[in-house]
């Protein structure tokens, strides 16, 4: 801590940061542009400039960038001084010169941080009487809108895309008052991040190009706390409604979780929401056709018969909400409560969960994997399933050039200058997955077939902790990463082990968690971090479900008549043909989902579930953090949340007395109930009867417009808002205008601080903590010790005539809901197969060749030749819609359809 | 007099080739500090001999050289980088070293390498000299076969190499830290300072940037001491300078004389006065981005401690002289418009700030400028100095702004009053 003296007053401060974080962390309202509290200072804009006196003698002064001084005790700075003041509106009007005055037509107005600083600075008479210079712009693809015009020159945005998500194809060029940023040529931005230029561009040069496709101004959006669903990291978003469409999404921060950045199948996934796959209305299957729209009574009672017996089997879904998993739990028992994922997934999912159990080593927050300083992932591509982690994981091989930093005596801040010092220097990141990942750029990167993986995994633990069981006949190259490996991590002060149920394999599972546990009974700072397939995959395992497979047999067995499927598509879970068995033997399928798929289209009954923007309940992510989230807006018609629809059918039932929720509140704590490992989740986010001085935090601005106008097309009377039982928010402008607690944040918004920047007033310190609390609760905490897993596989050996089959990732694709969304289906690839060019030549195959894959249903599929596979091993991207199927198995024949 | 700097260039400019440098007396300095001195000896020397920076700030080299760490925690490989981008407007006094004389400044670097313990050396040269890059090439490859670079050299156990890096051609390249992120391979944004490159240079490795004047100045003093270098000068600061003067004088050129030599003297001794018709109104002494002096200046010693008493600096000591015949308004304009091209687009005082001065001299120019454009170019000038731009390149713009506003008021109120420039009929 330190004394600093502002406009002489004194305040305490952190002397480790620069004076404009503190000054902002104290509230004062010091402009800046080309400073972020994630990226630090690089004295580019020159906004925020103040009076530094050397004493309290000094009269004089000077001035002085506060991103540029430290906050060092007894620091005497003016933010009033007049010369000061005139320097700020000064840069302004600098800053100004070349700016286009289309605030009006400009998507950014009203919530530009341009606007905002100008205000502030009080420059409003323009003194530049010559022509403006002007750029063309580019097509970025169909996330990013370019409009160089507005330019202000901070370099936020290459900073951002380049120095911290480690881009390629966003560049700085030219010089002079001529500076343009963007690509070398038009074309979709290649970062799976880019999304989040809009929130870091502090005026309109990079906008959100799917919120222009139906454009509303913030002040216009209702919006609430949300939770993304698009993997299982479980980032905080904002979503944005108007006029019962879902407008966009915007970063909501959690310290945590997700800071303050998204990942673009997050921000841009939502679009599923507003579109042709929805399902609306409740649909009935009455001629054995696709069943069809009908009146909610009939559907209602058509299901009322059958239902009630040990007969009724329920399939849980991973991305479905805690409550809605309960409901349906609750609806059909626990010993017919079976998972909606591949039995493999399933299985992979529980030993997850019983590595988190058991340690001992606990899961990472985000900080913590930021602040890793040795990283080993083990056969998880981390930036196509859970791109927010990698993005992460990128900046904690910063460790060694921040530590050089320090020796030099550089602050951690000067940004600029610890990335000079630390140059091509990164902390050790070893990546041992089965195909190449976006992580390679800054690590040592090692292609391996799972079973060799998992023998590396096995082995280093072995080579940490010799109780772990040892692994013979590696190979010499093998063993010497081993030994270069242990040394990183073993010499690390926080090493954090990555791994997930990504490749499909029990064996790299249980060789991250040796791993884990050989590093952490030595190091109470280990950290590991899993990724789990889907947003609430975690949630659904703690809720104990059984096998897939628990219903197959049952069905095989004549012993399922109804099966309730709660928002899954089994076609994806298994292969074609058992998937159309099991729902063939089943009879009578009930389907509650939000979107239509394979599964819907041939149950009996369809119920219209709430897509994530219009539901709310609790999600517990990768690191078993319970998140609750909130709707941001009404669904109309039928559609409400599935454990609503469920509760129904458990009132219908009559073997069930259990269920009598009323709200959110009181179905999650009949979850809660359940084990105490669950407990925690009643604590996720304030209960619906919270209030803030009698009020509840608004859902719509105070600055929300047409209130009285927007319905006049129905009634002339302005309808009473809704009620909302299960939150504390309310669908109104009306309310708590302060800041809530951190789960209940609807918006960021400050006096005088239109644009996203207004977060800085919702944080303890710049960086830090939400004033009212990081939201979520952790759920898990390791219990014991750990034990050593034995399963050591083979090495692996190609087989004559068989592949190995191991599952590509795509950010863009695999997921099931986010594929839905245009503009990411567009970025997703088109169905393929790769190989080792290798492999290839000895199938007499060549790039683009057609192979059809045995355990696939037989559509062939172009090749594409990918020299960095293992020999031995096709790889088969996963999840994509286009894909004939589910990969199921670990080994398939190619048959060669066409050579190319 | 004694010229050590030029002493071996001749009248056609032809370098002399290794054989007749070191017949000359070369590589003496070399041979004496790789065999004799130690490097805390070297920088001793120099030290004491109060050379200061060429290349326009006028810093004590040895004071420089003193920052870098030697001892054995230091971050290796260290660098030497000779700042040969001589892009100053008016400025040429250290192409006539590397075209006149290149084994002078290898030799230079080999010693003044070995004072810092620098492993690597670089010549930075400014894009457009292909006849230096031709002749330091040339040089540098006899040196290399000779034993003078490359490992062991000379047996004495230390190892130099030694690389020529032609610019891609920008004025900032010449600002110390915008060179070494040139040098990298990225775009030429100064750095902050500090860190200063002798802790965090080159690829983040302790670094010295020193003027190629500068270096060359280093085997002299190695062989000759601190006194005979003192003793050299008319002032307290060391050794001879090169002066240059462009114009319209009637001799324009490149002298080599005692640093302290006044401008008049140069002017009229050297240059041969103006040319006939045309009167002295002011000069530049050291380059575009120094301040106007005016005649009542011109018997102040040029050294860098008198010139920064006029409020200007020295520079690199070769004069621009305006004479009465242009518009001293133009001058103006044009040099702002080269600084405004050349600004790194990276600070918006210097990004944004230098064309609006441009474009507000244009006016005056066009019969446009207003009262009140005199007040924004006044305060301009004290916004785009020092301090609160990311480096010197825009307060060096300011430098003839501010002393232009002072020194030709009455001019600028004419264009006003006539709705034109005066000079243009």
């Amino acid at each position: 801590m330190a004394t600093i003296y502002v406009d002489n007053q004194p305040y305490e401060v952190n002397a480790d940061r620069d004076l404009l974080d503190q000054c902002l962390g104290l509230g004062f309202d010091l402009p800046y542009f080309c400073w972020h509290p994630a990226m630090g200072s690089v004295g580019a804009c020159r906004q925020c400039a103040v009076k530094q006196f050397k004493d309290e003698n000094d009269a004089q002064g000077r001035i002085v960038m506060a991103c540029m001084t430290p906050a060092s005790e007894g620091t005497r700075i003016s933010i009033d001084d007049p010369e000061a003041r005139d320097f700020r509106a000064s840069i302004i009007e600098w800053l100004m010169e070349n700016h286009p005055h289309d605030c009006p037509v400009c998507d950014e107005g009203g919530e530009c941080h341009l606007q905002d600083m100008t205000v502030m600075t009080g420059h409003t008479y323009r003194g530049f009487r010559f022509n403006k210079r002007t750029f063309a712009n580019q097509d970025l693809g169909p996330f990013i809108n370019h409009e160089m015009n507005r330019c202000i020159t901070c370099y936020r945005c290459v900073r951002f895309y380049r120095d911290y998500a480690g881009g390629r194809d966003l560049h700085a060029m030219a010089s002079k008052n001529h500076v343009y940023f963007g690509r070398h040529a038009d074309g979709p931005l290649e970062s799976e991040f880019s999304g989040n230029l809009v929130e870091i561009c502090p005026t309109g040069v990079f906008t959100d190009k799917s919120l222009k496709a139906h454009y509303t101004r913030k002040w216009d959006l209702q919006t609430a706390p949300s939770v993304c669903a698009h993997c299982g990291h479980g980032c905080n978003i904002l979503p944005g409604e108007r006029y019962a469409s879902v407008r966009r999404i915007r970063n909501r921060y959690n310290a945590q979780v997700n800071g303050y950045f998204l990942c673009d199948r997050g921000r841009y996934g939502y679009e599923f929401v507003n579109g042709e796959h929805r399902i609306r209305e409740a649909r009935l299957r009455e001629d054995g056709g696709e069943p069809r729209p009908a009146r909610l009574e009939a559907v209602m009672e058509h299901i009322g018969l059958p239902l009630g017996d040990n007969r009724v089997y329920g399939l849980g879904s991973p991305r479905a909400s805690l409550e809605a998993n309960f409901a349906l739990r609750t609806l059909v028992g626990t010993e017919r409560f079976c998972a909606g994922t591949s039995p493999g997934d399933h299985h992979l999912t529980g030993m997850m969960l019983d590595c988190l159990r058991r340690g001992p080593a606990p899961s990472a927050t985000l900080p913590e994997v930021e602040q890793a300083d040795a990283v080993v992932v083990l056969g998880e591509n981390v930036p196509d399933t859970a791109p927010r982690l990698a993005l992460a994981l990128r900046q904690s091989v910063r460790r060694k050039g921040l530590e050089l930093a320090d020796r030099l005596d550089i602050p951690r801040w000067q940004d600029s200058a610890v990335r000079e010092v630390a140059q091509g220097e990164y902390s050790p990141v070893f990546v041992l997955t089965p195909a190449p990942t976006r992580l390679d750029d800054f690590a040592t990167a090692q292609r391996h077939a799972p079973e060799d993986l998992a023998r590396l995994g096995f082995a280093l633990a072995h080579a940490l902790d010799p109780d772990a069981p040892p692994v013979t006949g590696l190979s010499g190259d093998s063993q010497a990463l081993v030994e270069t490996m242990a040394a990183a991590l073993g010499g690390a002060r926080r090493p954090l082990v990555v791994s997930g149920t990504g490749c499909g394999s029990e064996a790299v599972l249980q060789a991250a968690a040796n791993v884990a546990t050989a590093l952490g009974r030595a190091n109470p700072q280990t950290r590991i971090s899993l990724v789990a397939p889907q947003c609430n995959s975690l949630g659904l395992a703690l809720l104990d479900p059984r096998s897939l497979d628990t219903a197959v047999q049952a069905a095989e067995a004549g012993e399922l008549d109804t099966l309730v499927v709660l928002e899954t598509d089994l076609y994806q879970c298994l292969p074609r043909d058992a998937a159309a068995r099991l729902l063939e033997r089943a009879g009578h399928v009930v389907t509650v989902d939000c979107v239509h798929h394979d599964t819907a289209a041939r149950s009996d009954v369809v119920l219209p579930a709430a897509a994530f923007p219009e539901a709310d309940g609790t999600l517990v992510n990768n690191e078993g953090r319970a998140q609750r989230f909130y709707r941001t807006c009404l669904p109309g018609g039928p559609v409400q949340e599935s454990w609503r629809w469920l509760q129904a059918l458990t009132a219908v039932s009559p073997a069930n007395e259990a269920a009598h929720w009323h709200d959110l509140d009181e179905i999650t704590a009949a979850c809660a109930a359940l084990t105490p490992e669950l407990a925690g989740i009643t604590r996720a986010a304030p209960s619906a009867g919270f209030r803030l001085a009698g009020q509840r935090v608004p859902r719509q601005p105070h600055r929300y417009s047409g209130r009285t106008a927007m319905h006049a097309g129905r009634t002339m009377h302005e309808p009473m808002p809704p009620r909302d039982r299960d939150s504390a928010l309310a669908f109104s402008m009306e309310g708590y205008p302060g800041d809530p607690p951190g789960a209940l944040i609807p918006r960021y918004w400050a006096p005088g601080w239109n644009s996203v920047q207004a977060l800085n007033k919702f944080q303890s310190e710049v960086g830090g903590s939400l004033r009212g609390g990081d939201p979520g609760v952790r759920l898990l905490e390791p219990r014991e010790q750990g034990t050593f897993h034995d399963g050591i596989p083979d090495a692996f050996e190609p087989r004559p005539g068989q592949w190995r089959i191991v599952p590509l990732h795509q950010v863009f694709g695999s997921e099931a809901l986010s594929a839905l969304s245009p503009p990411v289906a567009s970025r997703a690839p088109a169905p393929h197969v790769a190989l080792h060019p290798d492999d290839a030549r000895s199938l007499g195959a060549g790039d683009g060749a057609l192979l059809r894959v045995g355990c696939l249903d037989g559509t062939p599929l172009p090749l594409c030749l990918e020299p960095s596979l293992p020999r031995g091993v096709v790889g088969v991207p996963a999840g994509l819609r286009a894909m004939p199927g589910p990969v199921s198995g670990d080994w398939s024949t190619l048959e060669v359809v066409e050579p190319s | 007099m004694d010229t050590p700097l030029t002493r071996n260039i001749r009248a056609d400019r032809e370098p002399l080739d290794l054989k007749g440098y070191v017949a000359a007396g070369g590589y003496r300095a070399a041979r004496r500090a790789l065999k004799s001195l130690t490097p805390g000896e070297v920088t001793g020397i120099v030290a004491d001999s109060n050379l200061r920076g060429r290349g326009g700030a006028g810093f004590p080299t040895g004071k420089k050289w003193g920052f870098v760490d030697m001892s054995d925690q230091a971050r290796h490989p260290k660098y030497l980088i000779a700042n040969a981008d001589e892009m100053e407007p008016g400025t040429f006094k250290d192409r006539l070293l590397m075209e006149g004389d290149p084994h002078q400044l290898i030799e230079a670097m080999i010693v003044s390498a070995y004072a810092i313990g620098a492993r690597f050396a670089y010549i930075f040269l400014r894009a457009s000299y292909f006849l230096a890059a031709r002749r330091l090439r040339a040089a540098i490859r006899e040196a290399y076969d000779k034993g003078y670079l490359g490992n062991d050299i000379l047996g004495s156990g230390y190892d130099l190499d030694l690389r020529l890096h032609v610019s891609a051609g920008r004025y900032i390249c010449g600002e110390e830290t915008a060179l070494l992120t040139a040098l990298e391979g990225r775009r030429s944004v100064p750095r902050a300072k500090p860190p200063y490159p002798q802790a965090t240079g080159l690829w983040g490795r302790p670094t010295v940037v020193n003027n190629v004047e500068t270096l060359c100045n280093v085997p002299h003093i190695v062989n000759n001491g601190a006194r005979w270098f003192k003793a050299l000068s008319r002032t307290d600061d060391g050794g001879t300078k090169l002066y240059g003067m462009s114009g319209r004088v009637n001799r324009p050129g490149l002298w080599e004389l005692p640093m302290g030599t006044p401008a008049r003297e140069i002017l009229d001794e050297h240059a041969g006065g103006m040319r006939p018709g045309l009167n002295f109104r002011a000069l530049q002494p050291g380059g575009g981005s120094t301040g106007f002096l005016v005649a009542e200046h011109l018997d102040v010693p040029m050294d860098f401690s008198s010139m920064a008493e006029t409020g200007t600096r020295m520079g690199t000591g070769t004069m621009i002289v305006m004479d009465d015949q242009v518009c001293p308004v133009a001058v103006m304009r044009n040099l702002e418009h080269f600084f405004a091209q050349e600004s790194c687009g990276w600070c918006t005082p210097c990004r944004d700030g230098l064309p609006f001065v441009e474009k507000t001299l244009q006016a005056f120019e066009d019969g446009d400028g207003r009262r009140e454009d005199l007040d924004r170019l006044e305060r301009y000038t004290r916004f785009l100095g020092p301090g609160n731009t990311y480096c010197a390149h825009a307060p060096g713009a300011m430098e003839p702004l501010g002393t232009g506003l002072k020194h030709f008021r009455d001019e600028f109120e004419e264009h006003i009053r006539r709705g034109g420039c005066p000079w243009s009929a």
